[in-house]
């Protein structure tokens, strides 16, 4: 058997939470969490918000943020106990021992000076090598990372590279000073998904060839599936499971390990196609004060009761599409045509219909709502402002509606701040619906959500569709959502639909290339996937 | 709930100066105007503060004084922060010509000297509380409409105000319902600054003889009727000038009470 590197024991981890005006509030993060890495192997913690992942993650180099404190169990990482360690103590071991790659690189490297700077930084002030060692050793790790020009790519500024170059920096300086120990929190989840695909690749080649030990952190077990030899599965602060990546993946015990791998498999069958209620034709669309189309020559269909869902990555011009059509940009060229009637282009030219009838969803919940208005107030006022219902009839209406979102009517008195992410996105739901619309715009609703709340969400949106008989244009990045959801699909690459037609003929060969590339990013929950893929597209690289 | 220490002396003493300015009346031992003792007479049983410069009771002068003082900070404040924080908050909301015009307006405003223009308005028109008020009033509210556009541009890009825009609302419901609840607490903050900034405003103006006019009295005034006396080691103009003081710090430490409260408030925006 292998050496122990670190080991948790029994972990406790606390926090007192000060709100201002009340009570000290008093909370345990981690309880009774007991596991352990070998040298050189990977352990995936995973789980959603709040289960306590990267508390743990932390704590491996006796980190506690802000008012965290580790209060029970043992850390013992080389054999020595390090949960109670001096000051002189933890310094010698952050950034040599155990180091820390986070999920925002973008705000995590300091804007002002050069990368390779920052990436020998924590390797010459540990005393670990001289200059010239360590930018020799930045350099081989750049080129081991696959990033481009590995010999002048550290004269650059952050802002002069892209998100997963700035990622696989970060990487390289997390394994500059040779640390026995890498923590990996979150650092694809920020990423398009055609860019994770290589940043996890290049993680995976990295970890493999300095044999270093890593906690890998995440909330997307097929993610972790790829990287992991074993996973640890995290909810409320407790070890639900734990056990080999294969068992995890393949025969998980535990009935939440089995939620969640099985996540997503919503089966929805496409409806035939049917009257549009929203057409896009020829649409093209620039800010103000710029001479650069974001949107180019854009035209879909929507058929009523429906759903189109638009694809792309971040840039792609989906999210501009929303606001062209809520009339929030008026589009330069093109027409739409709603619910049988042509929309004007600018908001205040419609009518108190044309806006009643076309509501929105948004990514973010939390902003999507304002803060000191309660939930009735929240749902209510569509109702009071389109239909003129007052007093006992809105107060009905209301709790008819948080029914219909699966809420109880308890929750109408309640404010933002008092309710989960998914029961905020759910009231967001039914403020949409209180206007008895014809078409909801869902701009990424599941994006913020952890992915059984997400699931959930989905599954009422779908519901709605079938009793409400409203439309969708689903814009997102997440294939998996798309399949589960869409009846036509819409793929958008830098303001163009490259891809357009009915969910089967969309998703079935042969693709266009960038099809093609969106598709196979996508990590499936299976062993070998990355490799396979990876492999795939080798081939092809040579074959050309 | 538990209030803090320094909340509970600052309510104690910002409403003791509230009911002494509400009840001066009734609360003064002597006239505001006619003489009570000697020239500067030190404190006594008879007089608490002291006479001032001819010989009136510093103390019953002090609670008029106050009244005066007060009145004319909140309504000047009050003018300030209705008017400033409406147009900042429409500048927000409307952008464009609109706010370009109002914020230019504002920038030249600010850019002389608040007292100078003061002086120079106040020395055209008759002098009396109404004028008085509205010029303090309104050389504030510029200072309010800087912060209140700067404060409701950050809210105004929420989503929830989008959402409200999507809807059709008009601009009042989006300025009074949407941005105003969540604007509160650094306004709030600021009321209590300004309206210390107001009072010293008012006693700089008294102080130069353009403020308050006798018979009346206010701090400033006070003050400057006695200043000869700190020559000869009278006490007399000391006692305005710390209770000048002591509203300033109280006021305040309400106001630092009220901007936790509110923050903490359910569906605050976080501590």
């Amino acid at each position: 058997m292998a050496e122990t590197l670190l080991e948790f024991r029994g972990l406790r981890i606390e926090a007192t939470a000060y709100p201002p005006g009340e009570a000290p509030r008093h909370m345990v993060l981690v309880e009774d969490v007991s596991v352990s890495v070998e040298r050189g192997k990977v352990l995936g913690l995973i789980g959603e918000s709040g289960a306590g992942k990267s508390t743990i993650g932390l704590s491996a180099m006796a980190y506690g943020r802000g008012g965290v404190r580790l209060t029970g169990g043992v850390i013992s990482l080389n054999g020595r106990d390090i949960r109670l360690a001096d000051a002189a103590a933890l310094r010698a071991l952050r950034g040599r021992e155990v180091t820390y790659v986070s999920q925002s690189a973008a705000a995590s490297f300091n804007p002002a000076k050069r990368i390779l700077e920052q990436v020998i930084e924590t390797s010459i002030s540990h005393g670990l090598m001289n200059k010239a060692e360590a930018e020799a050793r930045a350099v081989d790790l750049f080129a081991q990372l696959g990033l481009p020009n590995p010999e002048s790519f550290g004269a650059r500024y952050p802002h002069q590279v892209s998100g997963g170059q700035l990622q696989r920096a970060m990487t390289a300086m997390a394994l500059c000073p040779s640390p026995d120990l890498v923590i990996f929190d979150e650092p694809t989840t920020a990423l398009d998904v055609t860019t994770q695909i290589e940043v996890l690749a290049a993680i995976k080649r990295a970890i493999v060839q300095t044999g270093v030990a890593a906690l890998y952190i995440t909330h997307d077990l097929a993610v972790v599936a790829q990287v992991a030899d074993h996973i640890l599965v995290l909810r409320g602060g407790k070890k639900v499971e734990y056990g080999t990546t294969d068992q995890i993946i393949n025969g998980p015990r535990e009935a939440y390990t089995r939620a969640l791998v099985s996540v997503r498999s919503i089966d929805h069958a496409e409806k035939a196609q049917a009257a549009p209620v929203l057409s896009v034709a020829n649409v093209t669309a620039r800010y103000r004060g710029t001479n650069f189309d974001v949107l180019k020559n854009v035209t879909v269909d929507l058929a009523a009761g429906q759903t189109l869902a638009v694809v792309g990555e971040s840039g792609s011009g989906k999210s501009t599409l929303a606001r062209v059509i809520t009339g929030l940009l008026p589009a330069a060229q093109g027409r739409i045509t709603f619910a049988g009637r042509a929309l004007s282009g600018d908001l205040a030219g419609r009518s108190k219909d044309d806006l009643r009838e076309l509501q929105m969803i948004y990514q973010m919940a939390d902003t999507a709502m304002n803060p000191r208005q309660t939930v009735g107030t929240i749902i209510g006022r569509p109702l009071e402002f389109y239909f003129g219902l007052k007093g006992e009839a809105k107060r009905k209406r209301i709790q008819d509606l948080l029914e219909q979102i699966e809420m109880g009517k308890g929750y109408i008195d309640r404010y933002p701040a008092e309710l989960s992410g998914g029961q905020k996105q759910r009231v967001c739901i039914a403020r949409a619906l209180a206007a008895e619309p014809k078409l909801i715009i869902c701009d990424e609703v599941t994006s913020a959500l952890d992915p059984l709340v997400a699931d959930g969400i989905l599954k009422l949106l779908l519901n709605l569709q079938a009793e409400a008989g409203v439309a969708y244009l689903f814009i997102t990045h997440d294939i998996a959502t798309v399949r589960a959801i869409a009846d036509r699909i819409a793929v958008m690459f830098k303001g163009q639909v490259v891809r357009y037609g009915q969910k089967t003929d969309v998703l079935t060969p042969p693709f266009d290339d960038y099809t093609d590339l969106l598709l196979s990013s996508v990590p499936e929950m299976k062993l070998g996937w990355l490799e396979q893929v990876i492999a795939g597209r080798k081939m092809e690289a040579a074959g050309n | 709930m538990k209030l803090p220490f320094s909340a509970v002396l600052g309510i104690f003493l910002t409403s003791s100066f509230l009911f002494m300015a509400v009840f001066a009346q009734f609360l003064a031992p002597y006239s505001i105007s006619d003489p009570s003792g000697g020239v500067w007479e030190g404190p006594s049983a008879t007089h608490w503060l002291g006479t001032d410069t001819i010989g009136r009771d510093i103390f019953s002068r002090l609670i008029y004084g106050g009244q005066i003082t007060i009145f004319v900070a909140l309504a000047s404040s009050t003018l300030a922060f209705s008017l400033g924080a409406f147009l900042g908050f429409m500048a927000a909301v409307k952008g464009g010509w609109v706010e370009q015009v109002m914020s230019r307006l504002v920038d030249l405003v600010m850019a002389i000297p608040s007292l100078i223009v003061a002086l120079v308005i106040l020395s055209v028109l008759p002098l009396n509380l109404t004028v008085l008020i509205l010029v303090i009033g309104l050389l504030d509210s510029t200072r309010v409409y800087r912060l209140s556009r700067a404060v409701a541009m950050d809210i105004a890009v929420m989503d929830y105000v989008e959402a409200a825009k999507l809807r059709g609302e008009r601009q009042t419901w989006i300025i009074f319902r949407e941005i105003l609840p969540n604007a509160l607490s650094p306004l709030v903050a600021e009321f209590g600054l300004r309206f210390i900034f107001a009072v010293l405003f008012i006693s700089t103006l008294s102080f130069l003889g353009l403020g308050i006019q006798p018979p009346l009295t206010d701090w400033g005034g006070m003050v400057k009727e006695n200043k000869d006396g700190l020559v000869y080691g009278k006490s007399a103009a000391l006692m305005p000038a710390l209770a000048i003081a002591a509203l300033a710090i109280s006021v305040n430490l309400v106001a630092d009470w009220i901007l936790s409260r509110t923050s903490s408030l359910k569906g605050g925006r976080g501590g």
